[in-house]
């Protein structure tokens, strides 16, 4: 297989592709659209007369060839070179010394597999969810997954910053236009929480563009690699440089106290939009403090006092998340705040900064995207067919739709990491790895299995188990084929990363080894070279 | 695929090469079968399309409630015939059939084990890689030593008797491949348990079993009472494998390592008796009193009755629930240097034997007796292992599965008929009731004879299996209350020796009132006057022979089963000591650790005590058999209610109701009180955000009057503004 990458050029390309295929795509489908929309009526059904056909069409094929370009990367991508892989470096915007640099190591691999796999799918749960405006829909989806991936993928810190507003604004679209009845209010709150944060994220992207200026030319220069050994800053104003990072990112995850537009956006959104913010748009943040937060600012951020607080935020969010969502009545809510518990041991795993909890980190990042992805997709599937995601609205259709309730079980099992599924691969690894640094935090945070346990079971059984007592839900039909076509992928890969976890965590273990202990060393060094040069710091 | 890749490390090991080699097949077999039955089951559900919503419930028959009422839904008056599910046949072939295979192949690797002399060492598969991070190395790794080899006969042999029962108990139930389908997953997941080389593959297992016993209490899942008692045993073991983690955490971070074989090495650099040997031997036993139903986490055993009878017999009685027992035995060389939580255990044990025997004193369900009895005998298996009898303990663990599972099963049959002939008057009694029972013994010969083999047994009468196996357990905690680094040891400034003699004390008065509940459960059921019903009582008859048969088999391992491990004293039986010899390389060390070399007890007092033991048991029976007049019941629903301490303990101490007023409810309260209404929808959103948002457009406010578009307001601020510059620069 990699010979055959390799004679296609395929390192060369496949990154630009990644976000040129995309674009093209919604490209094609807004033309369309412009084309053949004035001979449509306006606000109706699409999906009945027909409209729906050509852009959900067109964007599954773009999405399917998306995601069969991005499988090479399983191959191409070389384990034991911890190194940028595949990289391109273009001239930007010269004037300001910024440069189109994308390039991946084993982080960015999975990350970006996960979101072509789930946007591949995310088509498929909008099929006939979206009914109204399709073209735009589409398109937007498009240019959202050009946005996510190019975040994933850039090394030049301004391209970050333009990515991660490029993803922001068809997002608040998604929400406000094909949203809930409340879907303006949550649209805004999205919209303004996460610009507040990326707006003081883009001024310390400038200072330190400003700060690692090229020498020879004067110019600044915005090249990851480049800030990470030029861009000395002292260590008072490297903490307020983490700070703006720390806020953009960590209302992204979301970290506890920054987390409610999350249950708001998440209810509000259609199913698509829950699914992609929670299975891809909220490891953006976290993504961020391991990509850059914590690398660039390793002495503020593993400072005792800074670090202290953060895994106190996480280890609270964990908590607090899994006990919010035990009496949450509407599903889509309960799993929206069972997110800020499962990122949660994300945050606690990369701040323990443990190889076993890094990776853990990590595998949760993959496995939440999966299994969260599966049940807002499932919820999704529920709600069309009884329009109502209150769950003592159901009970008992376990007898009439079999298919549906082995689907939720399974997946519930992996939420709540039953061993043998994903979601025990990534929770264990955070867990045994903080419990070697940071114990106590680590001892708080399992108590979550016993939550976690009781707030998803308790759910299901309202809903699949307990007594068929209501007559509008007796005859709810059935997965239909399209539907199992959307769940299955994800069931399968359940169940691969919690038996075979290991080529995944292979791919990850230079990433992961190296931002360990790279973060060590340069925390030590900075520290030192602070204690010479300003001696007011406080050890 | 899987043996294919790694066989390795295992070398030169005597197993190497023979039947052993197979070792990957016997979990793989029940698991073929859960994917078959599983595919059957989605299958026909797929085409059924939506069940037929007459199915509507009703109320009384106990266990077997979701046939019942199918088959009312379905046929209407015509009672005899039962719509099949259309894979029944192939269910019935492939359920039991994997299971008998697994067995045939265990019982072929333990003649090779057999043949094989003394091993030393467990033998060791490596398949896969699992969790390689750093210097975590997890294989996906099986090890067959002598505890687990015992193990697997235990769940394969006592598994596939019970899945031949289940053929006759389940077939015309309508979820019948489901049923299969998680029979045969909770075996697979049981045979991971014991064959796991490292602590997480055991927990795969630990936590799979648990899974499937979820879903299969919650089987018939229309009836919210199953449905809540599955998750309650779900939860209430999460709060057990919370200790287990905890202390695979703490072994990880301190010796670096979980495989088994490796932690063993590493535990001698542990120090005796140290707070951290003390603290993973606490959290492990958390583990244990989850999953095995010990004080404070036993309530989930009880109403885990709420499954299908044949999985009470495998899940709750045999095989699950001793899996705590079962790791105690594993890390037994962590366990005896922690004397402080060898007491603990002990003293656990003995009080969850004495607790639960007393409250299954006075229940009038059937496998609710039973169900309290397991949790009783559970307790005296964790005064063993707890006391540093690793083989008293596991040998009780054995002769259990055997009794326990002919008790359940035979009350099973008892059901069967019950249910049967309330279904063919379609009255809608309790047939789980014992006074709605009595005198079946004329109906139900078989069924009776053998039930009072293993009640005898459970008494602990002599020459039945329990009565080896508790008098092992209850000699071995009294010559260790006489010396042991036990009884050297201290626990809330009581010493060792103390704590154990009053857990001799406490198993043997668990012992007269096992005996005693027993007795009482048979008269009620077996002998008297029967109370079924008049018309109801011509129906009564034995179970069919694919049920019968298995209660036969177990019949006789219940009699014979305690000739493994003859002691000196009944030498006569045959060689003393098999079990024990068997077991040595596995736990001979750490028991020796904790007898640290004194001699057993002498021969006079070993006497004494046996016949002290076999007093009790007839005393007990004894007791009840003069004590309990069957002809004074009345029907259930003709009953006074009980009054006063009798109340008390068939509320069973309200322990349910203190626990759901003490951690329950405050936590739901808490979480949508203070939680989502206070902080999240409150303080978060409601001051910080929507504050933030207000303050905004307090200020856009402001800004909005200074655009007044009047002049002289405009003038104003100019004016003000360059008397402030002025000032300033003046003032510099």
């Amino acid at each position: 297989m990699s010979a055959f990458l390799t004679s296609i050029g395929y390192q060369h390309w496949v990154l630009p592709a990644l976000l040129v295929i995309p674009l093209a795509g919604a490209l094609v489908i807004w033309v369309h659209g412009a084309v053949t929309r004035p001979r449509c009526a306006p606000g109706g059904d699409e999906v009945a007369t027909g409209v729906a056909a050509a852009p959900r069409g067109w964007a599954l094929a773009t999405f399917a060839i998306e995601f069969v370009v991005s499988l090479g990367l399983w191959w191409s991508f070389d384990p034991g070179n911890t190194g940028w892989q595949s990289v391109v470096d273009w001239s930007w915007i010269p004037m300001w010394g910024i440069r189109f640099t994308l390039g991946i190591d084993g982080i960015a691999v999975m990350m970006v597999l996960l979101t072509t796999l789930i946007m591949l799918l995310a088509v498929g749960g909008s099929w006939t969810s979206i009914r109204a405006r399709t073209h735009s829909y589409y398109a937007l989806l498009l240019v959202l997954t050009a946005g996510m991936l190019g975040v994933f993928l850039a090394l030049d810190l301004f391209l970050f910053y333009v990515m991660w507003e490029v993803m922001l604004v068809p997002m608040y679209f998604i929400i406000g236009i094909w949203g809930g009845e409340r879907r303006i209010y949550a649209s805004l709150k999205f919209f303004l929480y996460t610009m507040v944060g990326s707006m003081l994220m883009l001024a310390a992207i400038v200072y330190l563009g400003l700060a690692a200026r090229d020498p020879a030319t004067g110019l600044p220069n915005f090249n990851y690699d480049w800030i990470l050994q030029h861009a000395l800053v002292g260590s008072t104003t490297a903490k307020w440089l983490f700070g703006a990072f720390f806020l953009a990112f960590a209302v992204k995850v979301p970290m506890f106290p920054f987390h409610t537009w999350l249950p708001d956006a998440h209810v509000e959104a259609p199913t698509a939009g829950s699914v992609v913010l929670a299975s891809i748009m909220l490891k953006l943040g976290t993504f961020g403090f391991i990509r850059l937060a914590v690398p660039l600012f390793p002495a503020a951020a593993m400072s005792p006092t800074i670090r202290s607080i953060i895994l106190l935020l996480a280890v609270i969010g964990i908590v607090y998340g899994a006990l919010v969502s035990l009496v949450q009545p509407d599903f889509k809510k309960l799993v929206a705040y069972s997110s800020v518990s499962h990122l949660g041991f994300v945050m606690l795993g990369i701040f323990a900064l443990t190889v076993q909890s890094v990776q853990g980190a990590l595998m949760v990042m993959i496995n939440h995207g999966i299994s969260t992805g599966a049940l807002f997709f499932l919820i999704g599937m529920i709600y069309e067919r009884r329009h109502t995601r209150l769950i003592d609205d159901y009970g008992g259709i376990a007898r009439v739709v079999p298919m549906f309730a082995a689907m939720l079980t399974i997946v519930t099992f992996s939420s709540i990491g039953v061993p043998g599924t994903n979601g025990f691969v990534g929770e264990f690894l955070v867990l045994i790895g903080s419990f070697r640094t940071e114990p106590v935090f680590a001892l708080v945070a399992t108590t979550v299995v016993i939550i976690s346990a009781a707030y998803l079971l308790w759910a299901i059984q309202r809903i699949l188990f307990n007594s068929l007592d209501k007559p509008e839900n007796e005859h709810v039909p059935d997965l239909n084929k399209r539907e199992l076509a959307v769940l299955i992928p994800l069931v399968a890969c359940i169940v691969w990363l919690g038996v075979y976890p290991a080529p995944v965590l292979r791919r990850m273990e230079g990433a992961a080894t190296k931002f360990v202990s790279q973060v060590d060393a340069r925390r030590d060094a900075m520290v030192t070279a602070d204690a010479q040069s300003a001696p007011e710091v406080q050890p | 695929m899987l043996p294919l890749l790694q066989a390795a490390a295992a070398g030169t090991h005597p197993l190497q090469g023979t039947a052993a080699s197979w070792l990957w097949a016997v979990p793989l077999l029940p698991f073929l079968g859960f994917l078959i039955n599983g595919a059957f089951s989605i299958v026909s559900a797929y085409h059924a399309g939506p069940a037929d919503p007459t199915l509507a419930h009703g109320d009384g028959h106990g266990d077997r409630h979701g046939t019942h009422d199918e088959e009312h839904g379905a046929h209407g008056d015509d009672h005899h015939q039962v719509k099949r599910h259309p894979f029944a046949m192939l269910t019935s072939i492939v359920g039991p059939g994997v299971l008998l295979l697994s067995f045939i192949l265990t019982a072929a690797i333990f003649f090779a084990m057999h043949g094989a002399g003394e091993i030393a060492t467990p033998f060791i598969q490596r398949y896969f890689s699992w969790m390689p991070v750093g210097d975590l190395k997890l294989d996906a790794a099986f090890q067959l030593d002598q505890l687990s080899m015992m193990m697997m006969l235990v769940i394969t042999g006592v598994g596939t008797l019970i899945h031949f029962f289940s053929v006759g108990y389940m077939q015309d139930d309508p979820g019948y491949p489901r049923y299969f389908a998680y029979l045969n997953l909770f075996v697979f997941f049981m045979l991971l348990l014991v064959l796991g080389a490292n602590f997480p593959v055991m927990f795969i297992g630990w936590e799979g079993v648990g899974t499937c016993s979820y879903l299969l209490i919650g089987f018939w899942f229309s009836d919210k009472a199953n449905a809540d008692a599955g998750k309650k045993a779900f939860i209430v073991n999460r709060i057990g494998d919370f200790g287990f983690l905890i202390a695979m955490f703490l072994l990880f971070a301190n010796l670096g390592t979980l495989d088994f074989d490796a932690v063993r090495a590493a535990s001698t650099s542990l120090q005796f008796g140290g707070a951290l040997v003390t603290a993973i031997c606490l959290f492990l036993f958390l583990g244990c009193a989850g999953k095995s139903a010990q004080i404070p986490l036993y309530v989930w055993l009880p109403d885990a009755m709420a499954g299908p009878t044949p999985v009470s017999a495998l899940i709750h009685a045999a095989t699950m629930v001793t899996a705590g027992v079962y790791l105690i035995a594993r890390t037994g060389f962590l366990f005896s240097i922690a004397p402080v939580a060898q007491i603990v255990v002990v003293m656990i044990g003995a009080l969850t034997a004495i607790f639960a025997a007393s409250i299954g004193l006075k229940q009038w369900d059937i496998k609710k007796v039973l169900a309290y009895s397991t949790v009783s005998q559970l307790g005296y298996m964790f005064v063993g292992v707890g006391s540093g009898a690793y083989v008293a303990g596991v040998f009780h663990l054995v002769t259990h599965a055997f009794f326990k599972a002919l008790l359940f099963l035979g009350s099973g049959s008892v059901i069967f008929a019950m249910h049967e002939a309330y279904h063919h008057t379609g009255s809608h009694e309790d047939a789980q009731d014992m006074r709605n029972m009595g005198g079946l013994r004329a109906y139900m010969p078989w069924t009776w004879a053998l039930m009072w083999i293993a009640t005898l047994a459970i008494s602990g009468v002599p020459p039945f299996a329990g009565f080896f196996s508790k008098d092992e357990i209850l000699g071995g905690v009294f010559a260790r209350a006489q010396h042991s680094t036990i009884a050297d040891a201290h626990l809330f400034g009581i010493s060792g020796s103390a704590w154990l003699y009053f857990a001799y004390l406490l198993g043997i008065v668990a012992a007269f009132m096992t005996a005693t509940y027993m007795t009482r459960m048979m008269i009620y059921t077996f002998h008297g006057p029967n109370r079924t019903g008049d018309k109801e009582r011509e129906h009564l008859h034995d179970a069919p022979w694919i049920m019968t048969g298995p209660l036969l088999v177990l019949g006789i391992l219940t009699l014979a089963g305690g000739w493994i491990n003859i002691p000196e004293f009944a030498r006569f039986l045959g060689p003393v000591g098999a079990l024990e010899r068997w077991l040595d390389p596995v736990v001979g060390a750490s028991t020796q650790r904790v007898i640290a070399g004194a001699a057993e007890t002498s021969p006079g007092l070993e006497y004494g005590l046996v016949g002290l033991a076999v007093l009790i048991a007839i005393g007990g029976i004894a007791y009840a058999a003069t004590r309990l007049d069957p002809k004074s019941l009345v029907p259930k629903r003709e009953a006074v209610p009980e009054e006063g301490f009798e109340k008390v303990l068939l509320d069973k101490y309200y322990v349910d109701e203190i626990y759901d007023a003490a951690v329950v409810t405050p936590v739901v309260g808490t979480s949508r009180g203070l939680l989502w209404r206070g902080v999240d929808a409150g303080l978060i959103d409601g001051l910080a955000v929507n504050g933030s948002a207000l303050f905004a457009r307090f200020v856009g406010w402001i800004g909005s009057q200074l655009q007044s578009g009047q002049l002289g307001t405009y003038a104003w601020v100019l004016v003000i503004g360059v008397l402030c510059v002025l000032g300033a620069v003046t003032i510099r």
